[in-house]
């Protein structure tokens, strides 16, 4: 089960920017490489990601097979109201994986 | 008949023949396959030098995860934002790279993430603002092992 990690400041002020850093556990493999008997390996990446904040979607990324194995993903947002941040990751061989965030701004 | 000469000029002729074919049929990008890509993405918009900042080492030991970040100068209002990043490359099996999506909500305009490279060349960073220009920047990069077409081991 690929596992996800997410790091932002749990308390801010309102309209203060802030940073918000993602990783996530896949292979990410480009589909170019081959084995030591000469197959190709088929591609399996992950191709998209979205991050929505309170439902309204702030981020958008699209992954291609340069992306490193276990992709991070370094992004800013303004902390307008309080309420949670969701991480949607999805990709090939029906790879989706959901992680949320509290975020509380005073 | 065959003689022993005529049949070794003919085997090494072979030879070099494959040996020429598998490096020329690498699947390598060239810089005409990313201008393809960059067209692909932002159209026959013209693209200006500047006010985009790619930041990236110039010495790379290993290919397989390359820090990369990308800045664009912008006040990040509704009125004037930036849309869009797109990170290419010039010799990867494909050009693409990384493309992400912004908006007035993020506040500043910058990325981060870590990308892999298969040989010494040029990266390059194109930015989209709300009204529409393209701003690039471009680094050079030298890439000791690369990434991406080594043998797997399985």
């Amino acid at each position: 089960m690929a596992r996800a990690v997410v790091n932002l400041p749990a308390t801010v002020k309102r309209g203060e920017v802030i940073e918000i850093k993602t990783l996530v556990q896949h292979a990410m493999e480009t589909g170019f490489r081959r084995t030591q008997l000469g197959e190709l390996i088929p591609r399996d990446i992950i191709r998209s990601f979205v991050c929505t904040y309170n439902g309204e979607e702030i981020f958008r990324a699209d992954f291609h097979p340069a992306i490193s194995a276990n992709p991070a993903l370094v992004f800013a947002t303004v902390a307008t109201e309080s309420g949670t941040i969701e991480f949607k990751w999805a990709g090939d061989k029906g790879f989706s994986l959901t992680e949320s965030a509290k975020i509380t701004v005073t | 008949m065959t003689t022993r000469r005529r049949f070794l000029t003919a085997a090494a002729g072979l030879a070099g023949g494959i040996g020429l074919a598998s490096f020329s049929g690498g699947a390598r990008a060239t810089p005409a396959a990313m201008q393809e890509a960059m067209r692909k993405v932002i159209g026959t918009a013209t693209v200006r030098k500047g006010r985009v900042k790619l930041d990236v080492s110039p010495l790379i030991d290993n290919g397989n995860a390359v820090p990369l970040s990308v800045v664009v100068e912008s006040p990040m209002t509704r009125a004037n934002h930036v849309k869009a990043i797109h990170v290419f490359a010039e010799r990867n099996p494909l050009p693409n790279i990384l493309s992400v999506y912004l908006g007035p909500r993020s506040g500043r305009a910058r990325v981060s993430t870590r990308v892999r490279l298969a040989d010494t060349q040029k990266v390059t960073a194109i930015a989209q603002l709300s009204d529409g220009s393209f701003w690039s920047d471009t680094a050079d990069v030298v890439v000791t092992l690369s990434a991406c077409l080594e043998e797997a081991l399985i």
